[in-house]
């Protein structure tokens, strides 16, 4: 039979065969991807003819020098500065959950709260980013339930604080923060749980064995074990977040994100070479972030 | 009348800087119980692998019936394995596993299940058929790899320690009916096995390895009672290896002996020694009960010991456990003695 | 004499703070999602007033017949469909040659199938639209599938590559001992055991293309995935029923595959196909 040849013939060579499993993933993937990655970084050495609107294709610094302009720095500060909010409020949030998951729930319920939170994940972005549209509407959950307290008025005031506050909680960077919180949860939540239940239960009994109390127990050897964990989950919420333009779009004025600059440069103003350059940005804060985060452990937690 | 079956030509499987099988000539006859005896890593489950075409030499040939196999895969040559693993195939039914080699060589469905009822019933798992391999225990996997080899009337048929996740009782029960179903069959068997009494018990020939070299090839009997290198000697059952001024006070040569526990007689201290006879003198060091025997750990009086071994005919624990710290005179026959040959083990 | 206090099992230890805040969390997580539910019935058209002034069923058939909904619903499932396809040939091939080969760069290809979901999306998008355009290809339906495709591939690959460490090699070679060849092994053997993990691969890698929005933004064109197209009703206050009904549905349809997914692949006691 046909096919019996031509399997002998590959059984006997098992370089040949290993290039024609290896060769169109990498293909794709050289060319595809790293193809593209490397075009985006030679397009941030072009810069934009402000004249003719056109790609000029020369090598230069001055697209990067453009960074350095006050209003470019500003959005660099301040989509860092959320990120880093973001991620201490899904830090704090995340691991008592993460916590009790690891360590008392029971097999049921495991299974229970990691779908639970899986779920979430999974189903679709946009949609959960919408909800929160209709809970902070101004006519919405929030204010309602404000009424309710008759804390009306402290909400009032907050909306009316400068960097803070805004027309409504729907458009104001607390909006965006309480979104991006509530978006990249789960993401932080898997990580440490998987850090918790690494942490054997024999530690603990020893700890307490030689005369910890819980508290002591929990700071001196369940923490640091976790905080591989914590660490891993930062790097997702720290990177969604420096590079998202969604959320900063439904709910922000007119404060410009990374995310946001980039998606306006590269539409509107056809200026690739500037939202080339705006993304290496977010690229070398991510990688010297990585680069942290593998010397605190974070990789195994991953 | 039978001619080679297989027959390795100088074969030699390199890992790069590691000899797992070094220069190797072998002959198996056809129809015969073959085995291949040795301690892990010295190479003879790397030559079972190269008779099935997993593995090819890096030097050297393989005949399978007088022909050159070095470049056929494994699904074309006359030959099925059993593995240690069993490898049975999850998905399927056992039915399924065992018409796996005839359903793919398209042989009719009426034919296969006739065939694969036989197959049950010689491995003695008659209506077994829809079960799955999950939910057999360790010995009736290892009969239905048996039969899902077996049912494609290979002409040689290997098998890589397949007893070894068997406990005892079903170890043994299963090397007589291995040996029977060879028999019945008439094919070659090739068996690779560490347990050297495995080997003793079933072959009709054993080729005994360490580490990548044939020691010797031969039959149970010869392996044992004439090894002919002192690896083999301590391998194949125990043995006590005297050599150098120990062997010149005993033998009055300097050469290297092996002389078998059982075959050493533990008598009183002075008891007279036969011409046919070699003696030493010495004391009971420590005693081991064993239930069928009992074996003597006995300290010589010039230096150096010997292990002795002898059956509890008429004596009870409590007798033998009085040996100890006495003193005995060892006396074996001088035929007894097997003087082994040059390398070390 | 002082005895020492000895401490409850860790397992007794839950204080209700403790409690309070994990299931707080829970419910951070999902009220919103229950919210959408109850807004999908909302009589009131233009805004969202909370609570809801009326109940109505009317808007479900109203949204499910929306034409650009409708389209944009085809759009993004027919992008699913092929990028999956073309993933879990990549991913397959992928982990077949990570499994059984060394060679060089080995630990580099897991690494470089990882990136495109480990980079932010907009990494993603914009280096995927400068070489695009640097191309002058046009921005069709076939870009968006191309950017689909290549951060789907890691989910499958992922997938397929953890079956193949859990399955016994020696039933390649048992099957091949028994006659047959490389393509009849890979059919009967190889294809029956990998299979869940190439359907649980599949599937959250459709998942992963069905919602994906940055860089579809990026990669296409005049077309609107479904995705695109919430978001752009987002920006506009109209239409806010629609909008709010397809967002449950999209809930709905999207979680059930998930569980499956997630069943497909979770580790049991069932021992099938695993080393012994």
């Amino acid at each position: 039979m046909m096919l019996n040849r031509l399997s002998t013939f590959l059984y006997q060579r098992p370089k040949l065969v290993l290039g024609l499993l290896l060769l169109p993933p990498l293909i794709w993937f050289v060319v595809v991807y790293l193809g593209s990655l490397s075009t985006m970084l030679l397009n941030s050495f072009f810069y934009l003819d402000g004249f003719t609107g056109q790609v000029v294709h020369q090598f230069t610094l001055q697209t990067y020098l453009k960074l350095l302009d006050p209003t470019n720095l500003q959005i660099f500060s301040r989509t860092t500065l959320m990120a880093a909010l973001v991620t201490i409020a899904c830090i704090f949030i995340a691991f008592p959950l993460s916590y009790y998951s690891a360590r008392f729930a029971s097999r049921r319920m495991k299974t229970f709260l990691y779908l639970a939170v899986t779920l979430p994940l999974w189903s679709s972005y946009v949609v959960r980013v919408y909800s929160w549209k209709l809970i902070l509407a101004q006519e919405g959950i929030i204010s309602w339930f404000a009424r309710l307290a008759h804390l009306d008025g402290a909400l009032n005031w907050y909306l009316n604080l400068p960097l803070l506050g805004g027309p409504s909680l729907s458009v104001s960077s607390t909006g965006i923060f309480l979104v991006f919180v509530y978006i990249w949860l789960p993401y932080m939540i898997l990580p440490i749980q998987t850090a918790l239940e690494r942490v054997p239960k024999s530690l603990v009994e020893a700890s307490s064995d030689l005369g910890a109390n819980p508290s002591q127990t929990f700071l001196n050897v369940i923490l640091p074990l976790a905080f591989p964990g914590v660490v891993a989950g930062s790097i997702f919420t720290f990177s969604l977040t420096l590079g998202d333009f969604i959320v900063p779009s439904l709910f922000g004025n007119s404060s410009f994100f990374i995310g946001k600059a980039v998606l306006t440069y590269m539409g509107t103003s056809g200026n690739i070479p500037l939202a080339a350059a705006f993304t290496m940005g977010p690229i070398v804060i991510m990688i010297a972030y990585l680069l942290l985060a593998r010397r605190l452990g974070a990789f195994d937690a991953l | 009348m039978s001619g080679s079956a297989i027959i390795f030509k100088n074969v030699s499987r390199h890992f790069g800087e590691l000899k797992a099988v070094d220069d190797v000539m072998l002959e198996i006859v056809d129809g015969e119980f073959f085995s291949m005896l040795g301690p892990s890593g010295s190479g003879k489950t790397t030559c079972l692998r190269m008779i099935a075409g997993f593995d090819r030499p890096t030097a050297g040939q393989i005949f399978l019936f007088g022909e050159d196999v070095s470049n056929l895969p494994p699904y074309d040559r006359p030959v099925n394995t059993v593995f240690q693993d069993y490898a049975l195939f999850p998905h399927m039914t056992v039915d399924q596993n065992i018409g796996y080699g005839l359903m793919i060589k398209k042989v009719s469905k009426e034919e296969r299940v006739k065939r694969v009822d036989e197959m049950l019933d010689l491995v003695r798992l008659p209506g077994f058929g829809h079960r799955k391999p999950s939910q057999l225990s360790g010995g009736q996997r290892q009969r239905v790899a048996l039969a899902r080899a077996l049912i494609n009337h290979p002409r040689v048929l290997l098998l890589d320690e397949p007893l070894g996740a068997l406990d005892l009782k079903l170890r043994q029960q299963m090397q007589v009916e291995l040996k029977n179903i060879q028999q019945q069959v008439g094919i070659t068997f090739v068996f690779v096995t560490h347990d050297q009494e495995e080997a003793l018990t079933m072959s009709d020939r054993i080729a005994v390895f360490s580490e990548g070299r044939v020691e010797q090839v031969g039959s149970p009997a010869e392996v044992y009672e004439h090894p002919s290198t002192p690896f083999v000697a301590g391998f194949v059952g125990t043995s006590n290896l005297v050599e150098g001024e120990m062997a010149k006070r005993i033998t009055g040569s300097e050469s290297k002996f092996s002389i078998r526990p059982e075959k050493i007689h533990l008598s009183a201290a002075d008891q007279k020694i036969g011409t046919d006879m070699f003696s030493v003198d010495g004391k009971v060091r420590d005693v081991v009960y064993l239930g069928l025997y009992t074996r003597y750990l006995v300290e010589l009086a010039g230096g150096g010991d010997l292990v002795v071994v002898e059956q509890n005919l008429n004596t009870t624990s409590m007798e033998v456990m009085k040996a100890r710290g006495q003193k005995v005179r060892l006396l074996w026959k001088k035929e007894h003695v097997r003087y082994v040959g040059g390398h070390d083990a | 004499m002082h005895s020492k206090k000895i401490p409850p099992p860790s397992g007794e230890h839950t204080s209700w703070g403790l409690k309070m805040s994990a299931f707080g969390a829970l419910l951070f997580l999902h009220i919103p999602l229950w919210l959408i539910f109850i807004y999908s019935f909302t009589t009131e058209t233009s805004a969202y007033t909370f609570p809801p002034p009326g109940l109505t069923f009317k808007w479900i058939p109203q949204a499910i017949a929306n034409p650009d909904m409708q389209s944009s619903l085809v759009l993004t499932i027919r992008v699913a469909t092929l990028a999956t396809f073309t993933a879990l040939i990549l991913g397959t091939l992928a982990a077949a040659a990570v499994f059984r080969y060394d060679f060089f760069g080995k630990e580099a290809i897991s690494f470089v199938l990882i990136l495109p979901l480990a980079l932010p999306g907009i990494v993603t998008g914009i280096a995927m639209r400068s070489a695009i355009s640097l191309l002058l290809i046009p921005f069709s339906f076939w870009t968006i599938v191309i950017g689909h495709a290549t951060f789907c591939v890691v989910t499958v690959y992922n997938n397929v590559l953890a079956r193949f460490r859990r399955t016994s090699g020696s039933m390649v070679e048992a099957s091949m001992d028994l006659g047959a060849n490389s393509f009849q092994t890979f059919w009967h053997i190889v294809l029956p055991n990998i299979g869940t993990a190439l359907l649980a691969g599949g599937i959250l890698a459709f998942s992963l293309s069905f919602d994906e929005v940055i860089v579809t933004t990026f990669t296409a064109g005049q077309q609107q995935t479904l995705p695109i197209w919430m978001f752009s009703q987002m920006l506009k206050p109209r239409n806010r029923p629609i909008t709010n009904v397809t967002a449950m549905l999209v809930v709905l349809i999207t979680a059930l595959p998930i569980i499956l997914a997630q069943r497909l692949t979770a580790q049991t006691t069932d021992t099938e196909g695993e080393k012994s």
